[in-house]
């Protein structure tokens, strides 16, 4: 059901002795959702996915992963979820067939729906060819793909996807990204894992942002942008004429200006401003064009880590 | 491995071929003709049957396990595994298991082998008390390759690289096998006075010995070899006068009482084999899976 809550963690805590890996965090998924999370390395996005999958035990807080706890019930989580880890490895002796007939069977499935899911798999991710190949001849971005059709086979109601693209060319990423958008559209839930910002920002309709173990920013990319940027709404302004930059500030609700070429200039604005600016510029300023602008999860992830350290 | 297991029963083929041709040379000697054939060294081989399964079992077993798990690590398929709904610990035991199965399907063909060889070369069957005799010493032998399988695995658990987990498999292997008799003296003295007393032999030096031996699954193998193939072994260890009385020195014991008397040793293998894995187990359980 599209809407469902199906991850749920709350003040879920992972310590390694002194080391606090991830610190009481919050997270929720729902159905149908494609949720971004992202943060430097060690930053405990790993170490949250493991325990999501019951595969490490938190030191404090609970997690339900569709309707089970992963500690109580690993076996009903791990029927429920697919999981494609970062650089996912095969049996590189066994053709793709056997590697996820493998592990088909250990998900319970029946060798006929391993031979009928698999086929449907291999041709959703572009690989209905290779099929009876061994591993050892695929390419990384084979793998990448075999891996996804591994999840698929499973007809998962959540797939957990660590750096997929992580050793992709830009063609194939953008082929890979299509088919997490297919997941969406199947009614699955994706938490994606990611440190390629543009990629997290053109699927996920949210985004957790990780650092030192706890979640820092968590919403849509709007809402991380007012959060970071002072402003959600990113309005791009191509004007001839004197002051243009002092004239856009001085617009009640533009909280910052930055000048991306000799006649565009970008302002972080807390509002749709657009007609506010075109009044303001329009005396004294030629107006060549006025847009909105998506705000860039790259930009608020990276001023959001310059402030910190500058904090510290 | 294959070449291993294709040397091993060449070996133990040559083995049969001349221990049964000494065997028909000597036909009337002994009435346990089958146990001869596994326990004579015929010319020209330097060894026995048991002597070098005592030598390959080990080998085999730590070859089937030195990578079993961390060779999931590093191929990077341990997480994908357990990310199906399996419990962690049914991977480590279906992958004993199998492993062990593995094993015991090539020493029991090892074991036909040789029976059915010597069958064929003496004209003979084994009589019955042969047979019982024959199966105990391989069950033994499946329990003593077992022991160094557990501990493979153990340093396959422990340590990411498998030529570390080799490594370390065979340097315990070796340590038992050529040090742990020069060990056992030292240590004795130590721990209970010299060897010799003012009336003779020590006893408690004896004792001492004997137990600081048999911590060793070599030993606890070779005394099993020892009371099921020999018949006429009466007793393991320090044997006092009085209770020699009375009996028929070089008789053979009932095949019943050679199994009462190596009943604590094959227990020991089997405890020794439970106990090394089990301790791999919970290393294993609490470890991060990240691969």
């Amino acid at each position: 059901m599209v809407g469902e809550i199906v991850i749920r963690a709350e003040g879920l805590t992972k310590r390694y002795g002194a080391t606090v890996a991830v610190d009481d965090i919050d997270l929720e998924v729902r159905a149908g959702e494609i949720v971004g999370i992202l943060g430097p390395n060690g930053s405990g996005k790993t170490t949250t996915i493991l325990m999501l999958l019951g595969l490490t035990e938190p030191t404090a807080g609970r997690a339900t992963v569709a309707g089970f706890d992963p500690l109580r019930d690993p076996l009903e989580v791990k029927r429920r979820v697919g999981y494609l880890p970062d650089s996912v490895g095969f049996y590189d002796g066994l053709s793709a067939l056997d590697n996820l007939a493998y592990t088909g069977r250990l998900a319970g499935l029946s060798r006929r729906e391993v031979d009928e899911r698999f086929a449907e798999a291999m041709t959703r991710v572009g690989l209905p060819e290779v099929g009876r190949h061994r591993v050892s001849t695929f390419s990384r971005g084979m793998r990448q793909r075999l891996g996804l059709a591994e999840v698929l086979m499973k007809r998962p109601t959540i797939a957990i996807l660590d750096e997929p693209t992580a050793t992709l060319d830009p063609h194939s990423t953008q082929e890979f990204l299509d088919m997490i958008r297919g997941l969406k559209g199947d009614g699955t839930a994706v938490l994606l894992s990611s440190h390629h910002l543009d990629q997290v920002q053109s699927v996920c309709d949210r985004a957790a942002l990780f650092n030192n173990g706890r979640i820092a920013l968590s919403g849509s990319v709007t809402e991380l942008a007012q959060r970071v940027l002072g402003g959600g709404h990113v309005i791009d302004v191509e004007a001839r004429g004197t002051a243009v930059r002092e004239q856009l500030i001085a617009v009640p609700g533009v909280v910052r200006v930055q000048g991306l070429g000799p006649e565009a200039y970008r302002a972080d604005c807390d509002r749709d401003l657009r007609a506010e600016i075109a009044r303001r510029l329009a005396p004294s300023c030629e107006l060549l064009g006025i847009r909105f602008a998506e705000p860039s999860l790259n930009e608020v992830y990276t001023r959001y880590f310059d402030e910190l350290r500058r904090a510290a | 491995m294959v070449v291993i297991e294709a040397l091993v029963f060449l070996v133990a083929l040559v083995l049969a071929w001349f221990s049964t041709k000494t065997i028909r040379e000597s036909i009337g000697e002994s009435p346990f003709l089958f146990l001869r054939l596994l326990t004579m060294s015929p010319d020209p081989i330097p060894f026995s049957f048991i002597g070098m399964v005592g030598l390959v079992a080990p080998l085999i077993a730590i070859a089937l396990g030195f990578d079993a798990v961390n060779a999931e690590f590093n191929q990077r398929t341990l997480s994908r595994i357990l990310a199906q709904p399996i419990y962690r610990d049914a991977l480590l035991l279906g992958k004993f298991l199998a492993r062990l199965l593995a094993l015991s399907i090539a020493l029991f063909s090892l074991w036909l082998l040789v029976l059915g060889l010597g069958f064929l070369r003496l004209g003979l069957p084994p009589s019955v008390e042969e047979l019982f005799r024959m199966l105990g010493f391989l069950v033994a032998t499946i329990a003593y390759g077992g022991v160094w399988l557990a501990v493979a695995f153990l340093f396959s658990v422990v340590f990411r690289a498998p030529a570390t987990a080799a490594l370390a498999s065979l340097g315990v292997w070796l340590l038992f096998s050529l040090f742990w008799s020069v060990l056992t003296p030292l240590v004795a003295t130590l721990v209970a006075g010299p060897p010799e007393g003012i009336f003779g032999p020590s006893l408690a030096y004896l004792q001492t010995t004997q137990t600081l031996d048999r911590i060793s699954p070599n030993t606890l193998y070779a005394e099993i070899a020892l009371a099921l193939l020999q018949p006429a072994t009466r007793a393991l260890g320090p044997v006092l006068y009085s209770q020699v009385q009375g009996a028929l020195l070089g008789a053979p014991l009932p095949t019943a009482q050679s199994f009462v008397l190596v009943w604590p040793q094959i227990t020991g293998l089997i405890a020794a084999m439970i106990l090394i894995f089990a301790i791999a187990y919970v290393v294993f359980q609490r470890q991060e899976i990240r691969a």
